[in-house]
């Protein structure tokens, strides 16, 4: 179980670091075994920024990053390699993440080096042919080429291959379908289907609400490096509360039905204040609107009363 | 106006050969029409669109013709299509937005843009600032460098400057891939505002998302490696498209509602063909679960309906309304 | 694949043969790796041609070229061609050494610098400045001062110390960009070590910059050991072509019209460094299709 308790990061910028950009503020969320959380934001929110905090790629300004018990921004040497050894990522472009110059073996090799080296070749053949049979590929029809010769689809799915390799428990999926074609996607993020049911536990960013609804149980939408609701999917998407998420669905361009069809009605006063009335606006604070469905103040980035 | 292309076949020079991109496409836009072009990457919708304006170094036309409004168009000859571009013809290429020059301000980019038309730039301001307040722009936009703009205000920019001179047709190529959601339907909507205020008369949108076309477009083409699979109206094409491939692209698209453990979508298995040397026959042959030994020999782009045109041998047995989903 | 994916991809197909082909075929390469081999050929046999030492007083005095002495004889009766020869031989080793010393520090300096970025970078770009703003001429009056007798190791010593600035920049500039490609994550959480990254998915993707770097780098060190033997600051022993100009011009070959002596050495360096600089454009242009003039 990831655990993510009010992580924020903060990132220097201007002329000798003067000014602060809060790039993801106070964000809370967990991931369970099995379970499919959507981390869903526009440009700009911070959902990168959130994956790429898991995977330790850049650190953590404030809060904690939990692994069950071990504190992810603490880690050291060869814990690191362990913690890799359970957390993995899958990122949004396929031919930026392969090496041009090496062939695509490349990919799985740097994982032997580092946590494979006592197998034998035989041995390490039989596994990576494991791992890509579970993503429906041929190792005598991919492993030999390089990453310009194979499709996306096919490489975005030999890095999902590559994250299998180990004992993977979560795996941070940043966009992987976004550079895909439609109908590559949907094979793509049926594995991801499939491999929830076998237990591993799958952070879903993307910017697509369509797909985050498909493929996920819990939902997070993120605005600006803030949580404005999270939930089960179907209740953030069957009852959005925030205005922002209202707007969001209400943009989304559906096949039966045209824009303008529906109305936006008012969603009344900001919950949070209604339910506790002397909190101050721009709190972190979630309320919830229903169980497994929560929802941050209505005025949050404005500032203004409720 | 009108535009009628008729057998376009326009192939890229490399190397290795000729890619033959577009290999034979002929279809009809009628005046007002908004046509969607969609189609996966490699099916030559992105060709298509360019070869009518901007055919350059490495494309070669090797065949067939287009007629605007009854003129046909030069469209292998750089210099002499340069008294169509930008007049009767304009288009937003897929980077556009990305090409505005970051030491510019808005308005001086624009005035010379203008300038090396042949536009005189203050004749035009006021018509200028009229459409930047139709597509919700402020005026000061003209004031500001391109990195204080998003990406939708950018893009309509983009929209503005290439529609001044109130061109016949309009090509707009993948305007609202990079944008977010809600950038996306300002963008799209005010695509579908030019053709309604007639500031272009008729345009062809090429995109990947059938989604954003279905909000739009009047018609829609779908391409495949190359050619042509079906055209027809909206509608149409979303209650009873015939081409398997669209039918099976169709159904791989999550509408928001449709969700995994309810009803499991279905990819197409495969990938497109190498356009370098393309199978005979009809092209999506190797990935169609309908495919006979007829489809070795390539199926005719036939009228099936007024207005609904399908390339596929068995479109007569494929009368079955399209599947909904749950 | 986009169009252009599937143009790229089958043109990629043919990038082996297509480098190959005009590895063979392009003039500068040719014209300038020919040149580059004729030199090293006769820094390599012309000791054997010409055997003993080059600055032994053996012939006519101030001789012009004959069937004997093929570059005629200096106002003392050295063998020029054996001068020139040995020379050679002087300036290539100056040259390989002091631009081998440079190109490793550059590497080092660059490398470190774009991969980790922060702290380390602004430290490291510091000692960078600080070394391209010394004035190395004068630098190098006073280390003369200090040591009575210098070797070539010494000359390109100094060379190498001194002429990494660039290197060192360039090579992070391409450092910083790749360091930001997703592949250098993928080997992060695959638990390779910082080290171990830049060497196995950095530095091969520059491996062609790396090597027109070297190259740029080699051609200035002998320019430097030339200009430096030239105004008698360069080894105290042995022979170069820059201390063969040197040489002429002290006991005025200019005014006696004693062409034989320092035209050999100039045509030499001249030559030398052009051709390696050319070589150095000619393949940029075949790593770099773009820029080929075709």
């Amino acid at each position: 179980m990831l655990t993510l308790d009010r992580v924020s990061k903060v990132y220097k910028v201007g002329a000798f670091g003067g000014t602060e950009l809060r790039a993801v503020r106070d964000v809370s969320f967990t991931i369970a075994p099995g379970e499919v959380v959507s981390l869903i934001g526009e440009s700009g929110s911070g959902k990168s920024t959130i994956g790429k905090m898991i995977l330790r790629l850049i650190g953590i300004n404030g809060g904690t990053i939990t692994l069950g018990d071990t504190n992810v921004a603490t880690l050291k040497g060869a814990a690191v390699r362990d913690y890799y050894r359970e957390v993995q990522g899958v990122f949004q472009d396929p031919f930026s993440s392969c090496n041009p110059i090496f062939k695509v073996e490349h990919i799985f090799s740097l994982v032997r080096g580092v946590y494979f080296h006592s197998l034998s070749a035989t041995e390490w053949r039989t596994k990576v042919a494991e791992a890509l049979g579970a993503v429906a590929l041929e190792p005598g029809q991919v492993l030999h080429k390089y990453p310009h010769q194979l499709s996306g689809g096919q490489l975005q799915r030999l890095l999902v291959a590559r994250a299998l390799l180990l004992d993977t428990k979560i795996l941070v999926a940043d966009e992987i379908i976004s550079m895909l074609d439609a109908s590559t996607r949907i094979d793509v993020l049926n594995l991801l289907g499939e491999l929830k049911s076998r237990g591993l536990g799958i952070l879903f960013i993307t910017h697509d609400l369509s797909l985050g609804n498909y493929i996920s149980e819990k939902t997070v939408i993120l605005r600006r490096g803030r949580v404005v609701e999270m939930g089960e999917t179907s209740k953030v998407f069957g009852n959005p509360t925030h205005p922002y998420t209202r707007m969001l669905i209400a943009s989304v361009p559906q096949l039966n039905r045209r824009w303008g069809d529906e109305s936006i009605t008012d969603p009344g006063p900001c919950r949070v204040h209604a339910a506790s009335p002397s909190g101050s606006a721009g709190t972190a604070l979630l309320v919830e609107v229903e169980p497994g469905h929560s929802v941050a103040c209505f005025r949050v980035d404005e500032g203004l009363p409720c | 106006m009108s535009l009628h292309i008729t057998d376009l076949r326009v192939y890229y020079r490399t190397l290795a050969g000729d890619v033959k991109a577009l290999d034979g496409v002929t279809f009809e836009i009628a005046d007002g029409e908004i046509m969607g072009l969609a189609g996966e990457s490699g099916c030559g919708k992105t060709t298509l669109g360019n070869s009518l304006v901007l055919l350059d170094g490495r494309m070669k036309h090797v065949g067939g013709t287009v007629m605007l409004d009854g003129i046909p168009l030069p469209i292998a000859d750089f210099d002499a299509m340069r008294h169509f571009r930008y007049r009767d013809i304009s288009i937003i290429p897929q980077y556009a937005m990305s090409a505005l020059n970051p030491i510019r301000k808005i308005g001086k980019m624009v005035g010379e843009l203008l300038e090396s038309r042949g536009v005189r730039y203050g004749e035009i301001r006021p018509e200028l600032e009229r459409r930047l307040e139709l597509v919700g722009l402020g005026l000061d936009v003209l004031q500001r460098y391109p990195i204080e703009l998003s990406g939708g205000m950018k893009q309509r920019m983009v929209m503005v400057v290439s529609t001044l001179l109130d061109p016949s047709l309009l090509i707009a190529d993948e305007i609202t891939s990079a944008l977010d959601v809600s950038s996306q339907k300002a963008v799209a909507q005010a695509l579908q505002s030019f053709r309604d205020q007639k500031f272009v008369r008729s345009m062809i949108v090429v995109t990947h998302d059938v989604s954003i076309l279905y909000q739009i477009a009047d018609t829609l083409a779908v391409m495949y490696a190359g050619k042509l699979a079906e055209k027809a109206p909206t509608d149409v094409m979303m209650q009873r498209a015939k081409h398997p491939y669209t039918r099976m692209l169709i159904a791989s698209l999550p509408e928001v509602g449709v969700r995994y453990a309810e009803h499991k979508l279905t990819g197409i298995a495969g990938t497109p063909p190498s356009l370098l040397n393309p199978p005979t026959g009809c092209r999506f042959r190797d990935r169609c679960p309908l495919a006979i030994e007829q489809c070795a020999e390539e199926p005719p782009f036939v009228e099936v309906e007024p207005g609904h045109s399908v390339a596929c041998w068995r479109v007569d047995e494929v009368a079955a309304p399209k599947d909904s989903a749950a | 694949m986009t169009v252009g994916a599937v143009v790229a991809s089958t043109e990629s197909v043919g990038r082996r043969r297509e480098i190959l082909y005009f590895a063979l075929r392009g003039r500068k390469v040719l014209i300038s790796s020919s040149i580059l081999i004729f030199f090293a050929v006769i820094a390599v046999a012309g000791p054997l041609i010409r055997p003993g030492d080059p600055n032994a007083f053996i012939g006519p005095l101030a001789a012009p070229p004959d069937g004997q002495y093929w570059f005629g004889t200096t106002t003392f009766g050295q063998d020029v061609f054996a001068q020139f020869a040995s020379g050679l031989r002087a300036t290539f080793t100056a040259g390989l050494l002091g631009g081998s010393i440079a190109a490793l520090i550059g590497m080092a300096v660059g490398f470190v610098a774009g991969y980790r970025g922060g702290v380390i970078d602004e430290i490291l770009n510091m000692v960078t400045n600080i070394v391209l703003v010394i004035p190395t001429l004068a630098l190098l009056i006073v280390v003369t001062a200090y040591l009575s007798a210098r070797g070539i190791f010494v000359e390109a010593l100094f060379i190498g110390l001194t002429s990494w600035p660039w290197a060192a920049r360039a090579i992070r500039a391409q450092t910083f960009s790749l360091a930001t490609r997703d592949f250098v994550d993928l080997a992060r959480i695959s638990g390779v070590r910082s080290l171990r990254v830049i060497f196995s998915e950095i530095a091969p993707n520059m491996s062609s910059y790396l090597f027109l770097t070297f190259i740029l780098l080699f051609g200035g060190a002998i320019l430097i050991a030339a200009s430096l033997d030239f105004i008698g600051l360069g080894p105290t022993e042995g022979t170069s072509l820059g201390l063969m100009m040197y040489n002429a011009v002290a006991w005025s070959a200019l005014p006696l019209g004693m062409w034989w002596w320092f035209i050999p050495p100039g045509i030499g360096i001249t030559a030398i460094v052009g051709s390696l600089y050319v070589l150095n454009v000619g393949l940029d242009e075949i790593f770099n299709p773009r820029l080929r003039e075709s």
